[in-house]
């Protein structure tokens, strides 16, 4: 390493500058975060009267305890993971293997079927049409809405895509002249090779599953279905009713979720993300690219 | 590999194809069925043939109807003042990368980015919980002020005002981080002898900035901008389902929202889908458009 250059004085007040800005905008990204863990494990009371800011005070695991009885939880849980497993290796599985056959040159009317499929990516037939779809399709409070309509990612099809063809044809080839067929090909020698973008596009799409609470709101009644990020947007939606009541005068008496528990369960709900959070770092890069740039 | 040899069993490619072709056409293709509801005066309960054909006239009556031409505009209105406040704040995230990568401390930058990148995987219900922790009636800020006894309260939830700067400010929140680092591997990518023969030219700081990394950041930055015009009209649902609510209602009811509220909410379904359907030609307009522009201005068409 060279020895680093000596910095001048306005150089200095520059890196404490920025230093600062990052800092504070970090604080800001940070904050609600830690804020939402201290207040699960304060007291209830002390964090009503504003006292629990910087640090937790009167540290108690009530809040977690009384968690466990929110209405469906479990269910709620279960459904979450569920949704979450059977949706990525579905994915994953029904992506690269579209995205296989597209390889294929020697596909008779290879590049219409392809156009037909990319299509799909610059058009929706809307909200409500896809709603009248799968109530047609009686996949209304049904497991499987969660799973089937979105299968098959388009785009994350054209990334496995790309990726398989940078691979050399001699590699299929050899396995083609013992006679293996295109699946073995597929499983055996091609998919095995496609590890870095299949971690990438999964771990996306568990996220993504994690995340969604719309599919539910849309087309789900049933509480059976719930998922995890449904039950919190219900509680929460309760508060805003609430409060909306409170504005017109009214004077109904709603069930809210007291405040601690909302939060615990918040914490709940995050703390699986904060767990993939450290994997997801290492494709940063590739994963904007999934957002951002066409294949 | 060639064709002649594969003559036998190409054919078998397409039935191995065939069950994602299917996948897509019931799922992509068969809604477009569905804008045949616009023609209809449907209602639900009731199956489509035997609801009575009108034509245009769910169209024009959304025009010709006070109330619902009202409506249209107010959220039209609410659609272009937060995708403006948005496009406003399009060179944040590449000022963000460029200050940060002047940073000195390669490790104080990873950390920065670790950190300013995590919103961006939280969802939009566990941003209305902190929010709602933070800010909301009972939340941390509005308590503390109560307690020093200011009668300035700020509730950002539950009110009709500034909301599309609230909301704004919640998107930057989530994405600014995110959106930095496709700048950041753009500076990455920058040939370090520029600035060093720059440098031996004596320029500064700000001139390095403004002369190599910004000109060489700015066709990422209109690739970006290109893209998102196809975008226009649909901006989240995901935020504006959770964040809505009775109170913000007149001003967060964004084009989606709007098309969810009227249609599943109230069940117009023929409306709604009449508002989807120019919604979406609309944007295939703008769609188109964009490619254009992205044509004439880089040589190549971004979609």
């Amino acid at each position: 390493m060279n020895k680093k250059k000596k910095m001048s004085g306005a150089e200095v007040l520059f890196q404490v500058i920025a230093c600062l800005i990052f800092g504070l905008l970090a604080l800001i990204c940070l904050y609600p975060f830690y804020y939402l863990f201290i207040c699960t494990i304060s007291d209830n009371e002390l964090v009503a009267l504003g006292k629990v800011i910087f640090y937790p005070k009167g540290i108690h695991i009530d809040n977690y305890r009384k968690v466990l009885g929110v209405e469906n939880l479990g269910n709620a849980t279960l459904i979450s993971i569920l949704k979450v497993v059977v949706g990525t290796v579905s994915r994953l599985l029904v992506t690269s293997y579209m995205a296989y056959f597209f390889t294929k040159q020697e596909m008779p009317g290879r590049k219409i079927f392809y156009r037909y499929v990319i299509a799909t990516m610059y058009f929706g037939a809307g909200l409500i049409p896809n709603y009248l779809n799968l109530r047609a399709l009686g996949l209304l409070n049904s497991f499987w809405v969660y799973i089937i309509p979105g299968i098959l990612g388009v785009y994350n099809m054209v990334l496995v895509k790309t990726s398989m063809e940078s691979l050399p044809a001699e590699l299929e080839e050899s396995a083609f002249l013992d006679g293996a067929g295109y699946l073995t090909r597929l499983y055996r020698i091609v998919l095995p090779l496609q590890k870095p973008i299949l971690a990438t596009i999964g771990l996306f799409s568990i996220v993504g599953l994690w995340n969604d609470y719309v599919t539910t709101k849309l087309y789900i009644t049933k509480p059976k279905l719930y998922t995890l990020q449904f039950l919190l947007y219900e509680l929460l939606n309760r508060v805003s009713v609430l409060a909306a009541q409170e504005e017109h005068g009214r004077d109904e008496a709603l069930q809210v979720t007291p405040f601690g528990i909302q939060m615990t369960l918040t914490a709940v709900v995050t703390i699986p993300i904060m767990c993939v959070y450290p994997f997801i770092q290492r494709y940063y890069v590739k994963g904007v690219m999934i957002g951002a740039v066409k294949g | 590999m060639k064709p002649k040899k594969r003559k036998k069993s190409a054919y078998k490619l397409l039935l191995f194809i065939l069950p994602g072709i299917l996948l897509v056409t019931i799922f992509s293709y068969l809604p477009l069925w569905g804008w045949s509801f616009a023609f209809f005066q449907y209602k639900p309960g009731i199956s489509l043939w035997d609801s009575k054909f009108v034509g245009w006239k769910n169209f024009t009556f959304l025009f010709q109807n006070a109330v619902m031409r009202q409506n249209l505009v107010r959220v039209l209105k609410n659609t272009f003042g937060m995708q403006m406040l948005d496009y406003l704040l399009t060179p944040l995230p590449m000022l963000f990368a460029i200050l940060l990568s002047e940073v000195r401390s390669k490790k104080y930058q990873k950390v920065v980015q670790t950190v300013t990148t995590l919103p961006n995987f939280i969802s939009w219900v566990i941003i209305l919980s902190l929010a709602n922790g933070l800010f909301g009636g009972s939340g941390l800020i509005n308590t503390v002020l109560r307690n020093i006894g200011s009668d300035w309260t700020i509730n950002v939830l539950t009110t009709d005002k500034h909301v599309w700067l609230t909301q704004a400010l919640l998107r930057q929140w989530k994405g600014l981080g995110w959106s930095a680092i496709v700048y950041f591997a753009a500076i990455a990518g920058i040939d370090q002898e520029l600035y060093e023969a720059a440098m031996v030219d004596g320029a500064g700081r700000f001139q390095r900035i403004w002369n190599i990394t910004i000109p060489m950041l700015l066709p990422t930055y209109f690739v970006l901008l290109i893209m998102s015009i196809g975008h226009f009209l649909s901006d989240g649902l995901d935020q504006y389902l959770a964040f809505g609510n009775a109170l913000n209602k007149e001003h967060i009811e964004v084009l989606d929202l709007y098309v969810y509220n009227v249609g599943l909410g109230s069940g117009q379904i023929s409306y709604s889908v009449a508002v989807g359907m120019m919604k979406t030609l609309v944007s295939i307009v703008l769609l188109v458009s964009a490619n254009v522009l992205s044509k004439k201005v880089r040589g190549t068409s971004v979609f």
